[in-house]
C-alpha cells in the first residue's frame, strides 16, 4: 500500500483544494494518468499518479482544503491484491520514508500524456465582467456562468436581479480558475523567497538573429497559415540545447544540496490575462524538432490559460525561460524561481546598427540575460551558455 | 459581407481566441495588442480563424496591416471575393 499526497505544485503553494476525482475506488491506474483534480489559485491542476496500482481508498472528499503532503488517497501495489498477506521479507516500499517524495519526484517526467477530459468547465470570467460586478458590490464568484464557461457582461446583469445568498448560510463554493489576488500572493511569496535565498547574479549578451529571423521567414512562407512557427518555438529548442553542456544551470537545489538535471525541461513563462503568470514545462525541449515545440506550445498555452494545468507541468521545470515578446521593452532581468538555479529572460527583438566584418550594417538583435544562482554557477558558466546560445541560432537550419 | 458583418465576424473570432474578452469593447482603431495584452500566440490563433472564416490567407509580412478592428476590416474587404 502506498500513499498519494497533495503534491507540492510549486515552490509558492501551501494547500490545494481536491475538487474532483476522476477514479473511483477499485480503478486499476497507471503512471502518468490522471487521477484527481485539485484547485489552486494558479488554477485547476491536473495531479497525476507516478506508479502503477489500484486506488484502493479515497481519503479526502472533493471540497476539502488540504496541506502539501496530506494523504490524498492509498494505492494498493499492483499484484498485491490481499492487503492482509503475510509481509514479505523484504521491507515493503511504503515504508521507506523516501517513498511520498519519490512519488512526487519532479525527475519523473511524464510527457505526451493525452488531454484527460475535464468534466469541470473552466470558469472564465472577462475583466469587463470583473469590474461592473465589483461596481454593483456583486460576488463574482456567485454568478452563474453562461455558455462556453464565460461569466461576461450578460451573466454580471443577469445576476444583478437575483438575490444575494447570504454568506453566512451557504457553504463557499470551491473557486474555479485561476485567482489574480491569490496568485499575486504567491507570486510575491515565491518572489520573496527567491530574492532572500539565492544571491542572484545576471549576465547579458545581445545576440544578432538576423539569420535566425531571415530562416523562420522563410519557412514560414512556405507553409499553411496553421502550420506557422512562432519564433518562440525554434529559441526553446536552441536554448534547451545549449544548456546541456551547463549542467549548473539546468536542475533543482534542493535542501541545501544541488541535482543537476540530465533532461532539460523548459518552463515557459506565460501571462495570464487579468494579472499573473505561470511557467508549466516543456519537457525534453532539446530533443524536440521545432514544430514539435510549437505543437507543444498549442497545446500548453491555451490550456493553461482557461486553468488547465498538470501536476507534473508545475513540478518538472529545471529551467525557467520567459521570452518578452515583440513590441515590449529590450531585455529582461529576471528572478530566478525556486528550487531552479537559473532563469532566462529574452527581450524584444529590434532593428539595430551592428558591426560585421568592420562595416556597419542593420541587424535584428536580442538581449538575452541568464539569472544565475551564486549557490551553485559562476558568471562564467551563464556567459558560455550564451556564446553556445548564440552559435546555435546562427545556424538555424540546424535546428 | 457588408462591413458591419465583417465587422462582427472579425470581434467573434478574436472572442474564440480569447474568450475572456467576450463582452469586451473593441476601439477600432488601437491594435488588439495593446488593448487586451494579445500575446504572439493570441494573433496566429486570429489570423488563422480569419483564414477559415474568410477563406483570405494573411501573409507574416501583413500582420500590421490587421492589427486593429478599422484596417482588419479594410484588408478583408479588399481581398475578398464580392
Amino acid at each position: 500500500m502506498s500513499e498519494f499526497r497533495m503534491p507540492a505544485l510549486g515552490a509558492d503553494m501551501e494547500d490545494g483544494t481536491l475538487v474532483e476525482w476522476l477514479r473511483a475506488p477499485g480503478d486499476t491506474i497507471h503512471r502518468g494518468d490522471i487521477i484527481a483534480v485539485v484547485e489552486t489559485v494558479k488554477g485547476a491542476i491536473e495531479i497525476e499518479c507516478f506508479e502503477n496500482g489500484i486506488l484502493d481508498k479515497i481519503v479526502v472528499s472533493p471540497g476539502a482544503t488540504v496541506a502539501v503532503g496530506d494523504v490524498l488517497a492509498q494505492i494498493k501495489e499492483e499484484g498485491r491484491t490481499d492487503v492482509v498477506a503475510p509481509e514479505p521479507r523484504t521491507k515493503p516500499i511504503s515504508e521507506s520514508p523516501d517513498r511520498a517524495v519519490s512519488i512526487l519526484s519532479p525527475s519523473i517526467a511524464a510527457p505526451s500524456l493525452p488531454i484527460a477530459a475535464m468534466s469541470l468547465p473552466p470558469r472564465r470570467i472577462s475583466p469587463a465582467a470583473r469590474k461592473r460586478a465589483q461596481q454593483l458590490g456583486l460576488d463574482i464568484e456567485t454568478v452563474q456562468v453562461g455558455p462556453g464557461g464565460v461569466i461576461g457582461l450578460a451573466e454580471v446583469a443577469a445576476a444583478q436581479h437575483l438575490p444575494q445568498p447570504s454568506t453566512a448560510e451557504t457553504p463557499q463554493p470551491v473557486k474555479r480558475g485561476f485567482q489574480p489576488d491569490g496568485m499575486r500572493r504567491a507570486i510575491g511569496a515565491a518572489m520573496a523567497r527567491s530574492k532572500r535565498e539565492i544571491p542572484h547574479y545576471y549576465v547579458s549578451s545581445t545576440l544578432d538573429l538576423s539569420l535566425f529571423t531571415a530562416w523562420l521567414e522563410d519557412a514560414n512562407t512556405k507553409r499553411s497559415t496553421q502550420d506557422r512557427l512562432l519564433y518562440a518555438a525554434p529559441l526553446i529548442k536552441a536554448v534547451a540545447v545549449a544548456l546541456r553542456s551547463e549542467p549548473a544551470l539546468n536542475g533543482v537545489y534542493v535542501k541545501d544540496n544541488y541535482q543537476p538535471s540530465k533532461n532539460v525541461h523548459v518552463g515557459v513563462a506565460t501571462a495570464l490575462r487579468g494579472g499573473g503568470l505561470i511557467a508549466p514545462a516543456i519537457h525534453d525541449a532539446d530533443t524536440l524538432t521545432p514544430d514539435e515545440a510549437m505543437a507543444r506550445l498549442r497545446e500548453l498555452i491555451p490550456r493553461v490559460r482557461a486553468g488547465r494545468i498538470r501536476g507534473s507541468e508545475m513540478t518538472d521545470p529545471t529551467i525557467t525561460l520567459s521570452i518578452l515578446g515583440e513590441g515590449t521593452a529590450d531585455s529582461l532581468h529576471p528572478v530566478i524561481y525556486p528550487p531552479q538555479v537559473a532563469i532566462i529572460g529574452c527581450g524584444a527583438m529590434r532593428e539595430r546598427p551592428w558591426v560585421v566584418d568592420g562595416a556597419i550594417t542593420v541587424r535584428r538583435v536580442m538581449t538575452v540575460t541568464v539569472a544565475g544562482d551564486h549557490r551553485v554557477s559562476d558568471g562564467r558558466s551563464a556567459a558560455r551558455f550564451l556564446n553556445r546560445l548564440d552559435k546555435i541560432l546562427q545556424e538555424p537550419q540546424q535546428l | 459581407m457588408t462591413n458591419d458583418e465583417l465587422k462582427e465576424l472579425v470581434r467573434k473570432t478574436l472572442f474564440d481566441v480569447a474568450p475572456d474578452l467576450e463582452g469586451e469593447e473593441i476601439i477600432s482603431d488601437e491594435t488588439f495588442a495593446d488593448q487586451f495584452d494579445i500575446d504572439s500566440m493570441d494573433f496566429l490563433n486570429f489570423v488563422i480563424g480569419l483564414h477559415k472564416a474568410t477563406g483570405v490567407e494573411i501573409p507574416e509580412k501583413d500582420y500590421a496591416q490587421v492589427a486593429t478592428l478599422k484596417t482588419c476590416v479594410a484588408y478583408l474587404e479588399s481581398r475578398m471575393k464580392p
